[in-house]
């Protein structure tokens, strides 16, 4: 510790280098916690969904409705516990950039199954007492600047026509990894807007059990019931159901990992020669020094401790402004994405890599240094 | 006096091997980076813009973007495909198809499960699609539990293979073709006959009617009369617009990824450019001072930096570019959200994208270059030839 003194006067001395080292080690870091953060947050997304939560739908995808009628006969599984119910609008407000979801559901059972959506209670009653009514999340919310009482046109794509929706509450939620970028409304309203034909279809079924071990049997009693019908059905917490739609994104994870990896070699490439570089500009002063009287040892690992140094500083700077990003902006899309929050993990992988890219980079001068014979390199003119 | 010569710049790269080879790889990676994600996009894009012919156009319902969100009842198609503006097929019928989309559930060779578009096809559909060829097999016989999938779902998807089996909508079907549709959005789908899945999978309307005009200028009317009938809501899209537009979103996400990813990056890397050229200016202080005395101009020392730096990048670009060559044989795939399906694409590396990596390469040179090549110019002679 007693040279740090000598190392950052050394570093100080050739300002200029030491700040585009830095910075280039920073920017490697920062991109680093980005594009892990975009991962680690799709796994929170996942960790959000409850297990105590089943979501049935069409064995087929998505897109096939399942009968009204199947909301009985499912209340009477046994195991379940409670049966709300929704549809999935995908409606355009004002313009088709305004990316945000919107879901018709049962009022009454939905804030029964879904406690993670915070409302107060007299908004609830709001909601719940007027059918033509919608709860929007307080990001939403805040977004395009929408109060209560406010009536908000959607226009239907899969449903056509325009819908008006009165907003009686701003939801929150309990933890941060609800996402409060979604519009709710009383699916009764929608059913009734139908032509017969389209009236009386469900798009997913949400059922609540009293614990997470009971879901395999649960949803296999009721995949069971249905597997000779015309509409099949598949049920899974919401959890997988969640994990089916990130696997649907394909290989993020991996692109994400190839950048990544990437991004690292580059910029371990440009900080080796950066080292290489202050280490052969000082071999006489290193041969000064073991001239009187620093060990070998002493000085390798002198010249080592500035490559780390240098580049756990620039690791830091990057890993801390990631963070400030993702905390001051919205990068979820209209709800697209999940909330990105940069986890400690990742921040700590991040300063473990510069130490690394350091360790790395602070190899090949420092083994020079130690090896550095004296009188080659003091017979040696700058 | 003339500018320095050419190679003295690059004789420079040469004395300083470690160091150049070092900076180039960084420079090269970050090529890389950009062509691989442009390839990225392009790919997406390119397999969704091939997809529709600019000779076709699709009636949906209005207001829908993508065939899902679409309904076209039978009424609806026949009072399309009366419409004079369609060309005739060989045998007199109208050159035009009333098609079934829904998608499905299948899973991939890696085990997790994805959306597939499954189509319904009339006789027409194979011979609307100039670029969708039977590539093995045979098609499909009306009426009987056969399907052709397209060459990136037999590829990646399970028991999608010729001759194998598969459930869908509770029955069994044989796979008898493979459709090879030149990388576009139909490689990603399973084709079937229309009139037997509208019964099997319990949809008793169409998606849409794709039809080829007789010729493409009758587009506008046959749009005006159509979309005026009061009795069915629809939209006449050109195919190749309506399949391109899909792209939209997605690609716009992974082009926006890749230019945030490359451009920060390409700071970092730029950065390392300025330390060595900084590095290379510094070490030959004398050198430059010397030129200066024989009489170069201070323009002609600045722009052969210059030239040391960009032709340092162009080292570097063309590492990535050759680097970046075997990516086109990938293949991903990732959801596009029009249809919340998969659409598999190759990598799409283009000349053009090639060129891109260089010229940024050769950015990144001019920027890294810049500062070091006007201290080297601006260095007052006397000093620098006195130095050490």
């Amino acid at each position: 510790m007693k040279y740090l003194g000598y190392i950052t006067a050394h570093l100080w001395r050739h300002k200029r280098r030491t700040f585009l080292t830095v910075s280039s080690i920073a920017i490697a870091l920062f991109l680093f916690c980005t594009l892990r953060t975009v991962m680690t947050s799709f796994d929170a997304a996942l960790r959000a969904s409850a297990d105590t939560r089943l979501v049935v739908r069409h064995a087929a995808s998505l897109v096939f409705p399942l009968p009204f009628s199947y909301r009985d006969r499912l209340a009477q599984i046994d195991g379940v516990t409670g049966v709300s119910y929704g549809n999935w609008f995908g409606g355009i407000y004002q313009d088709p950039k305004n990316n945000f979801a919107q879901f018709a559901v049962d009022v009454p059972t939905f804030v029964k199954l879904f406690p993670e959506v915070e409302m107060p209670p007299d908004q609830v009653s709001a909601w719940l007492a007027e059918r033509t009514s919608c709860v929007v999340g307080a990001t939403l919310a805040a977004k395009y600047g929408w109060k209560l009482g406010d009536a908000i046109p959607i226009q239907g794509t899969i449903y056509p026509g325009e819908y008006r929706f009165t907003v009686r509450g701003i939801y929150k939620g309990k933890t941060a990894d609800v996402d409060e970028n979604t519009l709710f409304f009383h699916w009764d309203y929608l059913n009734e807007a139908m032509p017969a034909v389209r009236k009386d279809w469900v798009g997913i079924y949400w059922l609540e059990i009293p614990n997470g071990d009971m879901a395999a049997d649960v949803s296999g009693r009721v995949d069971a019931l249905y597997a000779n019908s015309s509409q099949p059905t598949k049920t899974e917490t919401e959890k997988a159901f969640q994990a089916s739609f990130i696997s649907m994104m394909g290989n993020v994870s991996l692109l994400m990992t190839i950048l990544g990896s990437a991004i690292l070699f580059a910029i371990l490439l440009v900080t080796i020669n950066t080292m290489m570089m202050a280490a052969r500009e000082r071999t006489t002063e290193i041969a000064v020094l073991k001239t009187i009287g620093f060990s070998d040892d002493l000085v390798l690992r002198l010249v080592g401790a500035e490559a780390i140094l240098v580049s756990v500083t620039g690791g830091i700077l990057g890993c801390v402004a990631a963070w400030l990003i993702f905390q001051r902006v919205d990068f979820t899309a209209g709800g697209m994405f999940p909330n990105f929050t940069v986890m400690p993990q990742t921040v700590g992988l991040g300063i473990v890599l510069a130490i690394a890219m350091g360790l790395v980079s602070g190899l090949v001068p420092a083994l020079q240094a130690g090896r550095l014979r004296i009188a080659t390199a003091l017979r040696k003119v700058a | 006096m003339a500018g320095i010569p050419l190679v003295y710049s690059i004789r420079n790269l040469a004395v300083r091997r470690t160091s150049t080879t070092l900076t180039a790889l960084g420079i090269g990676a970050v090529a890389w980076v950009f062509i691989f994600t442009l390839a990225l996009a392009g790919g997406f894009e390119a397999a969704l813009r091939t997809t529709g012919s600019p000779k076709n156009a699709i009636v949906v319902r209005s207001g829908a973007a993508s065939e899902l969100m679409s309904i076209v009842s039978r009424e609806g198609a026949s009072s399309i495909t009366a419409q004079p503006e369609i060309a005739r097929a060989a045998d007199g019928s109208p050159f035009a198809a009333s098609e079934l989309v829904v998608i499905w559930n299948l899973e991939r060779n890696s085990g997790s499960t994805t959306n597939v578009i499954v189509r319904g096809v009339s006789p027409h559909s194979l011979a609307l699609r100039e670029k969708a060829k039977l590539h093995a097999g045979r098609l499909f016989r009306p009426g009987l539990n056969e399907i052709v999938v397209g060459k990136l779902v037999s590829e990646r998807f399970k028991q999608c293979a010729l001759d194998d089996k598969i459930k869908l909508a509770g029955r069994e079907w044989t796979v008898v073709g493979i459709l090879d549709a030149a990388g576009s959005a139909y490689d990603s789908e399973v084709w079937g006959d229309v009139e037997l899945f509208m019964p099997v999978f319990d949809r008793p309307v169409f998606q849409n009617v794709t039809l080829r005009l007789d010729d493409p200028t009758h587009f506008e009317a046959l749009k005006k009369r159509l979309e005026a009938d009061p009795r069915y809501s629809l939209q006449v899209k050109r195919e190749d617009e309506f399949y391109a537009a899909q792209s939209g979103m997605m690609a716009t996400f992974l082009r926006g990824l890749g230019l945030f990813v490359t451009i920060i990056m390409a700071l970092g890397a730029v950065f390392g450019a300025l330390n060595t050229m900084y590095a290379s200016v510094a070490s030959r202080t004398k050198e430059i001072g010397t030129l200066l005395a024989l009489g170069f101009s201070r323009g002609a020392v600045m722009t052969s930096v210059l030239v040391e730096s960009v032709a340092l990048c162009l080292v570097g670009g063309v590492i990535g570019c050759l680097l970046a060559l075997p990516v086109r044989s990938f293949t991903t795939g990732t959801m596009s959200f029009a249809t919340f399906s998969e659409l598999a694409f190759r990598f799409d590396v283009t000349p053009m994208m090639m060129v891109s990596g260089l010229v940024f390469a050769a950015l990144m040179g001019l920027v890294g270059g810049f500062f070091p090549a006007r201290r080297a110019a601006m260095m007052p002679i006397t000093e620098a030839v006195r130095q050490a």
